[in-house]
Parts: C-alpha cells; structure tokens; sequence
C-alpha cells in the first residue's frame, strides 16, 4: 500500500497536501482499494466548507461514498479529468486522481490531522 | 450462525489475489483485478465463478414430482429428464420463499438454491413433504463453478469427451471434466449465451484440479476469474432477480415479472390464490427496469416518485459497464410502470429523472 510521507491524513481515509495557502485533496490508495472501481466523483466548486464537512461523495460499482473535507475553506477547484476517467482515483489516488483544491481559512487545522506515521498505524501497513 | 465455511477453491482465490467477503456464511472472493475489468471479461471472453455457496438439495421418492409441483410455482411435470427449470418456491401467502432451479435427474430431482437460503428452504421444504418424498441437503458435497462468456465452451471443451455443443440452454448432462465425475449444465446467471455450470464433488484435491485444468485451458482466451461483485453487475444487466434485493417473502411472482414461471393451470401449489388474484385483477405495483439520467447511481432501498409523491423503491442499482449507464430495478405503482415513463429516483438530496426500460438491459448476442 502507497502512503506519501509528506502528506496529511484523515481517519476517514482522505489526504491533504498544502501548498501555501491552498490544499489539494484525495483519498488514498487505502481508500481507493476499498471502495473498488470508482465511477463519478460528485463535487460542487464554489462551496464554503467546514472541516469534517461531506464535500461532494464517491460513485464506486460497490458503493457510494462521502468525501469529508480535511480543512475549512472555500473549494476553489474540482478535478474534471476524474470523470472524463473515474479509473485514475485507483490508479493514482495521490497524482492524477486529485478531487478538489480549497483555499484554507484556518491553516491551523493542519496540525489536527494525521502524520504519515499516524496514518500507516491506522490502516496497519 | 456456526463458524465461516470455505468453498474448496479458497486457496485458489488467494493464489489470484481475490479480495475476501463473508458472503451467506461463507468466505468469498469479491473480487480480484476490479470489477468492472472482471465484468468485461465475461462479456468479450470468459470468466470462471466459485458458486460453490449455492444450496442443492435432492428430491427423493414415488411423490417427488408431486412434492416438487407443490412448492414450486413452475410446471415441473413439464420437465423432462435431462431438463432444467427456473422456477421460484412460495409461501401459502404467496410471498417468495426463494428463486431456484429444478434438474431432473429421472429417478430423482436436485433443487438448487441461494446460499443464503440454505437452512430456511430446507426447513420449508421438509414442512411440506408429504407421501413418499425423502429429501437430503448435498449441499456440502458440491464445489460448483459457472464458466460463462463467449469462449466458455471452446474452454471447456478441451477438458471433456462429451459433446458440450449438443447441451442446449437449460439442460444438462453427467460426464468426465479433467477427468472428474461432473454434472454439466448448460446455465448461467451472466444473461451469457454461453456458459456453464460445472458441479463437481466439494473434495478439495479434485476441485483445485478442475479449476487449475480450465485456466490452463482458457489460457488462450485470457480467462479471468471473477468475483461476486461482478456476478451482481453481470446478472443485473441481463434483467435476473436477486433474492434478498429483488424479490423476497415481501414480493410475489407475479409482480416481479416472474408470470412466465408461474403456471397455475398445473393444479395446486403454494402460494396460488395470491397468484391467481394478482392475475385476475392485476398486481398493484410491477418490477421495472430503468436507466438513470445523469451518473449517479441509484441503489437498493432508495425511493422512487412521481410529482412529488412516492410510487415506489429501488431494489438493485448499479453501473451498466456495457451500456455505460447506470440501471437499475425498483417496484412502480402499476399505473407509472409503463415502458417509456419517466420516474424520479431520491438519490441524496436530488430527484433524479430515470426512464422505465425494457428488461434485459443488455440482449444475447
């Protein structure tokens, strides 16, 4: 199982990456392998989100799933390609298969959430 | 419930890297590539099932034909020997006890069943045996795979002496596979023209020789084993029920569009006044297909409405991987059921417009 050392993690099997004051945001190959074969990825640009907030949700062929947002914010880009090709969430949960970008409004919440450590200890890798 | 069984190709499943479920009290492969990789399989070549959690039971006695035409809803007496028969069992209040198949074996019948229904069919069964019937659960003895898709019979035909073109759809016959006593049945829960169902004894040794044999043999066809998750979007394309999903003690023949099992004009079974006041004045809800507007899918349990208020429920939704739609299947109040109407399903927060389609949702080619 891949796990980045350099990003952040959420319980609930999302990823944050920040870069200044923008987080791009995914699930992780964790997640991606549970969910199975995904089909549509449903996310509205332009919402104020707060964090633990479902964002949009996850079409797999399994089952439907919530993305919960890591941080506050306002969602400033969705990744369209995903739909054009939902299969990039499995192959490359951390590259390609991005889901959205938000513009912090609290970056302090960065430190409430998982270390590459933290993240490996929950999904026992 | 006792421990988690496994079928005899546990290992099998592991050796090709399948994703393991506790599925009806037995541990399952879901899946092992992905299931939409495994459903194309199926449909562009071939694809190999463990079924072995399916139930068989025989049906023993100078009566069994009798005790067969009584708690099934299809004409068994039609059923010759060699012939296999879809047909559903049914309580006296005409709710689905389950959906299953009749062999007929000439001095004896099998009864195939879902997994999950094992115990509760079994105990049904032996409450309405009457005269000379004896009735015996085979179903541990059983290792069971479905090989299905275009190349199945080119597959398995290299592993056999029997003529398996000269097996028509719904028949079957007893003959060698590998080298292993087999009952071959030319069967399927894929909507595949061409597929197989191979029974053969639970025994671990000669179930792991049978399936190494078929994959060795269908090498050529990039045979894939698949999981149940595709089994689920490879039946519901082609229109079948899923018990527990589609149809259960809640539903019955009639308005599932099972009439074409259902033969009152055979005499008594269970179930039959309800049947016959479903046809004499018409069931008050049917089973639909329906294609999805848009790419959300609908799912089990999801509502179903019309200007506002609920006419119905989704009972299985999915992805179409050939039609590239989401489908699905739901009860409609009678008079929103016609084929062309436009439904709307809640999914979330949205009334999403789906159109009531013909069913299978994929033909035979």
């Amino acid at each position: 199982m891949n796990i980045p050392e350099n990003l952040k993690y959420t319980n609930d099997h999302e990823w944050v990456k920040v870069d200044g004051n923008i987080g791009t945001i995914g699930v992780t190959d964790f997640a991606q392998g549970e969910l199975g074969d995904v089909i549509y990825v449903d996310i509205n640009a332009s919402d104020d989100v707060s964090k633990g907030d479902s964002c949009g949700t996850i079409e797999a062929v399994k089952t439907v799933s919530d993305v919960f947002t890591p941080v506050s914010g306002k969602i400033i880009e969705v990744n369209t390609k995903i739909n054009d090709n939902p299969a990039i969430v499995n192959k490359d949960p951390y590259g390609e298969g991005w889901m959205l970008k938000i513009e912090l409004s609290n970056p302090d919440e960065l430190n409430e959430l998982l270390s590459y450590e933290n993240y490996k200890e929950l999904v026992g890798a | 419930m006792g421990t988690i069984k496994k079928t005899a190709f546990y290992e099998c499943h592991k050796k090709y890297g399948a994703k393991i479920v506790e599925f009806a009290g037995f541990e399952m492969p879901v899946q092992y590539e992905g299931i939409i990789a495994e459903h194309m399989a199926v449909r562009n070549s071939v694809g190999v099932f463990d079924v072995s959690h399916m139930g068989e039971f025989i049906v023993k006695g100078k009566d069994a034909l009798a005790f067969v035409q009584k708690v099934t809803t299809n004409d068994a007496s039609k059923l010759v020997k060699g012939k296999i028969q879809y047909s559903a069992a049914c309580y006296e209040d005409g709710g689905i006890v389950d959906d299953l198949l009749v062999y007929n074996f000439g001095e004896h019948f099998m009864i195939v069943v879902n997994a999950s229904n094992i115990e509760k069919d079994f105990a049904w069964f032996e409450k309405n045996k009457f005269g000379d019937v004896e009735l015996i659960n085979k179903s541990d003895d059983y290792s069971l795979l479905a090989v299905q898709g275009k190349n199945a019979l080119n597959t398995l035909q290299k592993l056999t002496d029997v003529n398996l073109s000269e097996i028509k759809y719904y028949t079957f016959t007893e003959g060698k596979i590998a080298g292993i006593d087999a009952i071959i049945s030319r069967t399927g829960y894929t909507g595949e023209k061409i597929g197989f169902e191979i029974y053969v004894t639970s025994d671990v040794e000669p179930s792991v020789k049978l399936w190494d044999a078929i994959f060795e043999a269908g090498k050529e066809f990039d045979i894939k084993p698949i999981g149940l998750g595709a089994r689920d979007t490879l039946r519901l394309e082609a229109g079948y029920c899923l018990y527990g999903n589609d149809i259960d003690n809640t539903t019955n023949t009639i308005e599932a569009g099972l009439s074409w099992i259902t033969k009152p004009a055979k005499g008594d079974f269970n179930g039959k006044p309800k049947v016959m006041s479903e046809i004499e004045n018409g069931s008050k809800r049917k089973l639909v297909g329906f294609i999805v507007d848009g790419r959300l899918v609908a799912r089990h349990g999801y509502e179903i409405y019309n200007n506002g208020d609920k006419i119905g429920f989704v009972t299985s939704g999915n992805t179409s991987p050939i039609l590239g739609k989401n489908i699905g299947l739901g009860y409609v109040e009678k008079q929103f059921a016609g084929l062309g109407n436009t439904i709307k399903i809640k999914i979330r927060n949205d009334f999403v417009d789906s159109q009531i389609v013909n069913i299978p949702f994929v033909a035979k080619d």
